[in-house]
């Protein structure tokens, strides 16, 4: 008899419990369901300008891009450097970036959360990841799956490789490039397929396969930690293009244009010549351009939401983009640096005029 | 009396060339199994020795300690470390003092450790806060024997002990995480938290909250109370029919998305509130195990001697029922231990995270043998621990005897 009223009380509870479990999700909806109407969402420029600091999604444990320096336990790197160059951009502080490591599968999510304010993660920038994961900012750094092979073979293009065992990792689009390519080239070879990227390469080093394919920048890394370097060679094929850059969480239209113009920043300030080093002679030049570029004049960098001198900023902090690829990038082995060069020397980096 | 005495088993005394003849050498095929097991066996540790000593790179351990004990944690506050360390020292030592047993031997191997560590070439910042452990592990001891004799003295020693042991978790967290505001516990965020250090809070959090979970869950799961039990029964059947790896996503990647905008939990905290639901539910089922073992006819003295249920669960039957699955539950928290290394796809930092980050430095690229057979030692050696001290308990409360 005692027990009755209890039973009821625990299944209205349950009851009342699902209920509200039901209602919370239908009051989200009106703003999930249209992310893409702006005066529903916050700007995030102003959200990261409250807060403080940025929090940048980075990979981690890639070589030259972003890893643990052994000294300073801070994340070291290409990627990681761009995330400072948007915190001494913002704040006039390089440090002021909580580095938020993130998962190849984690990153999209990551993006649509919110958990991250931009995303500097060997991120290929694609069609389809632009409609849906948010805006891509300038590309940084131009990638592209390639081809490495013994330079004793005197292999030097695709068609030398027919026959050939070429090592791959499984499971990763340059699987199906490889295929591609070589599909529509008509050439026969023996994948020879390794789930994990260290046995790729081993496999490589102990003569399994006469050729090992990935992204360059991976291959170049690679490379200069054989024991031989100088006897493999990258061939000057590019299976695929793979444009990595920043992405910013689509709807904040004011952040993304500080990203994309703080990365312009750094290569526009190498076409002028201007490093960290030998910024300060530059502050009393006469040059017009040089001066709005660097806030003496005008008011650049107000209309973009930043203080004028953004561009003093990044330069002295961090440095101009051919400072922070000589850091990160050329100890890998990654020179001449080819297509990620400035468009005055024969390369893709071109910025659009400051002015 | 002369009748009813009993006869010791006979001792049977083995020399060490009679045993080796016994075992391993007869009949012919164990001769020939035993010669063939030993020559794999030298060839292994040989190869093995050879890298080790000659051409392992082994300065990617020594250039990155900091990053494998501690992680990102500012090198400016790692005295908090250090202190929490000592805090745990001292309560060893009281223990080993106190009560002796295998915790005694805990703080013998810690000692120990701690003076070998204090020998290998380290800043001697470093070997000052060694030397002071071993100095904690000491004075507790010295403090715990000379109080172990007299009643009088021993008793509230006893209880600060036990005190002690309960304080530490909450100390722990707030040395390390401190106070946002504060000049001299600056406020460390969760995420700069790290290597072994993160590794030992992710599985200590989750044991320590885990475990009474899942005793809560046990006795929901055999509760008369249906709704109780339908709870319990489908929030079991609910996690385990899950890979932890799917909880742990869920905690990263999707709680965000049910959280109100602008409250943000750490993801740190994330991950220890995956992995503590995770084990709870494992551990109710060890636990409930352990329930039904015990005989019917206890739980009805208890009432015939006038308990009442909650007397009946928390005096007779859950003491006994928990004794029984000490070894299925230390083997639970032990793939726990060894579980946590999974937050590394979350992107967190602990042990094998930090050794994919420093792994990734150009410096060291290449040195996967080094990193991972370091980080493989480091987790046997902890796992050891574990099992040692439940075999121990095992013992001490005579599982299996009685």
């Amino acid at each position: 008899m005692r027990r009755v009223p209890f039973i009821t009380l625990c299944l209205s509870l349950i009851f009342v419990l699902l209920l509200s479990a039901c209602r919370s999700p239908a009051q989200e909806t009106p703003a999930q369901g249209s992310p893409q109407s702006p005066p529903a969402q916050k700007e995030l420029l102003d959200a990261i300008l409250q807060r403080g600091k940025i929090i940048c999604g980075v990979n981690g444990g890639l070589p030259g891009f972003s890893y643990l320096d052994k000294n300073t336990g801070q994340f070291t790197g290409f990627d990681a450097d761009y995330c400072r160059v948007l915190a001494a951009a913002l704040f006039n502080d390089p440090n002021a970036v909580e580095f938020r490591p993130l998962s190849a599968a984690e990153r999209s999510v990551a993006l649509q959360t919110g958990e991250i304010d931009v995303l500097i993660r060997n991120t290929t920038w694609t069609s389809s990841r632009d409609a849906t994961w948010g805006d891509f900012a300038p590309t940084t750094f131009y990638d592209g799956q390639g081809m490495m092979v013994r330079a004793a073979s005197g292999a030097t293009n695709l068609e030398d490789l027919k026959g050939a065992t070429i090592c791959v990792q499984s499971g990763t689009t340059t699987e199906l490039n490889l295929a591609d390519q070589m599909r529509a080239r008509d050439i026969t070879f023996t994948p020879l397929v390794f789930e994990d990227i260290d046995a790729t390469y081993a496999a490589y080093e102990e003569g399994r396969c006469d050729a090992v394919t990935s992204d360059r920048s991976q291959l170049a890394a690679r490379r200069s930690v054989f024991k031989n370097p100088d006897e493999h060679i990258i061939m000057d094929v590019v299976l695929s293009k793979e444009p990595l850059g920043p992405v910013v969480p689509h709807g904040s239209p004011r952040w993304f244009d500080v990203v994309k113009w703080a990365v312009f920043a750094t290569i526009q300030a190498e076409e002028f010549g201007i490093t960290s080093k030998n910024i300060d002679q530059f502050m009393t030049t006469d040059n017009p351009e040089i001066r709005r570029f660097l806030g003496l004049e005008g008011d650049l960098g107000q209309q973009l939401g930043l203080s004028n001198d953004f561009v003093v900023r990044i330069i002295r902090h961090v440095g101009n983009y051919g400072e922070i690829y000589d850091r990160s990038l050329t100890p890998l082995g990654l020179t001449p640096r080819g297509v990620n060069d400035l468009w005055t020397r024969g390369g893709l980096l071109y910025s659009p005029p400051f002015r | 009396m002369a009748v009813s005495r009993t006869l010791e088993p006979p001792k049977v005394r083995v020399g060490p060339g009679e045993w080796v003849r016994k075992n391993l050498l007869s009949p012919w095929y164990n001769a020939l199994l035993t010669v063939i097991g030993l020559w794999i066996l030298y060839e292994v540790g040989r190869g093995l020795a050879v890298w080790a000593l000659t051409q392992a790179r082994w300065d990617v351990i020594t250039d990155n300690i900091r990053l494998f004990l501690v992680g990102q944690f500012p090198p400016g506050q790692i005295w908090r470390v250090w202190l929490s360390l000592l805090f745990s020292s001292l309560l060893f030592g009281l223990g080993g003092g106190l009560w002796g047993g295998t915790i005694r031997q805990f703080a013998c191997a810690l000692g120990v450790a701690f003076f070998l560590l204090a020998l290998l070439p380290a800043s001697w910042a470093t070997r000052g806060w060694l030397i002071g452990n071993l100095a904690a592990i000491l004075l507790g001891y010295g403090t715990g024997v000379w109080g172990q004799g007299n009643p009088q003295r021993s008793r509230p020693l006893r209880y600060a002990t036990i005190g002690g042991w309960l304080l530490l978790f909450p100390v722990l967290v707030m040395l390390l995480s401190g106070f946002s505001g504060t000049q001299v516990l600056p406020r460390v965020e969760a995420g700069l938290w790290g290597g072994l250090l993160l590794t030992f809070l992710l599985s200590l959090v989750s044991i320590v909250l885990s475990f009474p979970l899942g005793v809560l869950l046990a006795l929901g799961r055999r509760s008369a109370l249906p709704a109780v039990r339908l709870f319990s029964v489908l929030y079991i059947e609910l996690i385990r029919g899950v890979p932890l790896v799917t909880v742990l996503f869920m905690a990263d990647i999707m709680l965000p998305l049910f959280l109100p905008e602008g409250l943000r939990i750490d993801r740190v905290v994330r991950a220890m509130a995956g992995f503590t639901l995770f084990s709870a539910a494992y551990v109710a089922e060890n636990v409930r195990g352990g329930l039904q073992a015990i005989p019917e006819g206890q739980i009805e003295a208890a009432r015939a001697l006038g308990l009442n249920g909650f007397q009946t669960t928390f005096l007779i039957v859950l003491p006994q029922a928990l004794r029984l699955v000490i070894p299925a539950n230390v083997g639970q928290f032990i793939s726990l231990f060894k579980d946590t290394s999974l937050v590394a796809i979350m992107g967190l930092l602990e042990l094998l995270g930090i050794g994919k980050a420093v792994l990734a430095n150009p410096a060291y690229m290449g040195l996967q043998r080094e990193v991972y057979l370091f980080v493989a030692l480091i987790y046997g050696v902890f796992s050891y621990a574990m099992s040692y001290a439940s075999r121990r308990l095992e013992i001490a409360l005579g599982v299996g005897e009685r």
